[in-house]
C-alpha cells in the first residue's frame, strides 16, 4: 500500500512538472513576435540596427520570465517536492 | 631605466598569476572534494563546512567560495589592466580598458540620464561579476549564478537602491506614489514593487540553471545513444562514449557563453532601467528649484 502511495506521489510530481512546462508556449510566441517586429524595423531602417537589437533582447528577456517561473516550479517539483511529500506521508502514517 | 623595466614586468606577471591562481585553486578544490561517481548528475551547491553561530549554523557552500574566487580574479585583472597607465594610450591593454570604460559610461548615460552618471562603476561591477560567474562553468566549476541565493542577494541590493532613489523626494512622496493611477490599486502596486527583485533573481537563476540542466541531459543522452550505436565495437572500444566528444562543447557555446553574457547584460540593463525609472526626476527638479528660491529669499 505504501509503495502505491509513494508511486502516486512520484508520478504526480512528474506529471505536474510536465504540465508546468506548458507555460513555455507563451514566451515562445511572444519572443517570436518580438523578433519578427524587430526584423521588420531593421528592414525599414537599417541604421537603427543597434538600438533595435538591444531593445529586442531586453524585451525577450522580460517576456521569458513567465517561462522561467514555470521552469523553476518544474525543477522544484522534480528535485525537491517528492522528498517533501513522501516525508509528509510517512509522518502522517506515524 | 633597465631596472625599472624589469620590475614593471615582474609585477605584471605577478598580477596575471594572481588573477589565474583563484581559478586553479577552485579547480583543485573541485577535484579534491567532489564525491566519486560514474554518472553525470544534477546537484545543487555542495556544503564545504558550517560555522557554528548562536541562531543556526552558517553553511559555507560551493557558490560562496566560487563567487569569492571570481571576485579575487576580477580584482587582480583590474590591477593588471590598470598597471602602467599613461596619459596617451600606447599599450594594447590600455586601449582595451579605455574602450570598456567608455562603452559602460555611454551605456549608463543613454539609459539612466545625466543625474545617474556616477553609476557606471556599479553597473560595470555587476556586469563583470555576473558574466565571470556564469563563465565559470566553462572550466568545470559550479557557477555561483545557478544558485538562487547569490542572485537573490544581488537583486536585494538593487531593490534597496531602487527604494532609496524613490525616497529622494521624501517619504510621503514615496507613499503617495503607490496610489498613483487610482488609490484602490495600492495593494497591486505594493505587490509589483516586491515582484521586481523576485523576477530579476528568478530570471538570472533560471536561465543559467536551465542551461546547465540541458547540458547535463544532452550529455547523458549522448552516452546512451553512443552505447546503442557503437556498442558492437570490440572490447574496450564499445564502452567509450565517442559521441560525447565535441558535441556538448558546441552546445555549451550557446548555453554557457552566449546565455551567460546575455543574462549579465540584461541584469545590468534592468538594474539601470528600474533605478532610473523609479527616480521621480521632475518632482525632484521642482523640489530643488523651490529650495533654491527659498534660500535666495532668505538671503
Amino acid at each position: 500500500m505504501l509503495e502505491l502511495a509513494i508511486g502516486i506521489i512520484l508520478g504526480g510530481c512528474a506529471l505536474g512538472a510536465g504540465c508546468a512546462m506548458i507555460a513555455g508556449i507563451g514566451p515562445g510566441i511572444g519572443e517570436g513576435n518580438a523578433v519578427a517586429k524587430a526584423c521588420e524595423a531593421i528592414g525599414r531602417q537599417p541604421e537603427s540596427k543597434g538600438a533595435v537589437t538591444t531593445t529586442m533582447l531586453m524585451g525577450c528577456a522580460v517576456a521569458e520570465t513567465t517561462g522561467l517561473y514555470a521552469l523553476v516550479i518544474a525543477i522544484l517539483l522534480i528535485f525537491l517536492a517528492p522528498g517533501r511529500f513522501v516525508n509528509i506521508l510517512l509522518n502522517a502514517i506515524r | 631605466m633597465e631596472e625599472n623595466d624589469r620590475q614593471f614586468k615582474i609585477i605584471d606577471r605577478l598580477y596575471l598569476a594572481l588573477a589565474i591562481l583563484p581559478l586553479v585553486v577552485g579547480m583543485a578544490i573541485n577535484v579534491l572534494t567532489s564525491p566519486a561517481s560514474d554518472g553525470i548528475e544534477i546537484a545543487g551547491a555542495r556544503i564545504f563546512f558550517e560555522i557554528p553561530l548562536p541562531l543556526q549554523p552558517l553553511p559555507i557552500t560551493e557558490s560562496q567560495v566560487n563567487s569569492w574566487l571570481v571576485m579575487v580574479t576580477i580584482f587582480f585583472l583590474c590591477l593588471y589592466f590598470t598597471h602602467g597607465l599613461t596619459e596617451r594610450a600606447n599599450t594594447k591593454r590600455q586601449l582595451i580598458l579605455e574602450w570598456v570604460v567608455e562603452a559602460t559610461d555611454n551605456l549608463v548615460r543613454e539609459n539612466m540620464g545625466k543625474y545617474f552618471e556616477g553609476f557606471s562603476p556599479f553597473v560595470a561591477a555587476i556586469m563583470a561579476l555576473s558574466a565571470f560567474s556564469s563563465l565559470l562553468s566553462l572550466i568545470g566549476l559550479y557557477p555561483p549564478t545557478s544558485d538562487l541565493n547569490v542572485v537573490a542577494g544581488w537583486a536585494v541590493i538593487v531593490f534597496v537602491l531602487i527604494t532609496y532613489y524613490k525616497n529622494k523626494c521624501g517619504f510621503v512622496h514615496y507613499l503617495k506614489s503607490f496610489g498613483d493611477p487610482v488609490p484602490f490599486l495600492a495593494p497591486l502596486n505594493v505587490i509589483s514593487e516586491f515582484a521586481t527583485p523576485v523576477s530579476m533573481a528568478f530570471r538570472h537563476y533560471g536561465n543559467v540553471l536551465s542551461g546547465s540542466v540541458i547540458s547535463v541531459l544532452i550529455a547523458s543522452a549522448l552516452q546512451g545513444v553512443s552505447s546503442m550505436l557503437l556498442g558492437w565495437l570490440p572490447g574496450f572500444l564499445g564502452q567509450v562514449p565517442f559521441l560525447q566528444i565535441g558535441i556538448p562543447a558546441v552546445l555549451s557555446i550557446y548555453f554557457d557563453v552566449f546565455s551567460g553574457c546575455l543574462q549579465a547584460f540584461i541584469f545590468a540593463m534592468l538594474t539601470m532601467l528600474y533605478i532610473s525609472s523609479g527616480f521621480p526626476a521632475d518632482d525632484w527638479e521642482k523640489l530643488k528649484l523651490q529650495k533654491q528660491q527659498l534660500k535666495e529669499a532668505n538671503n
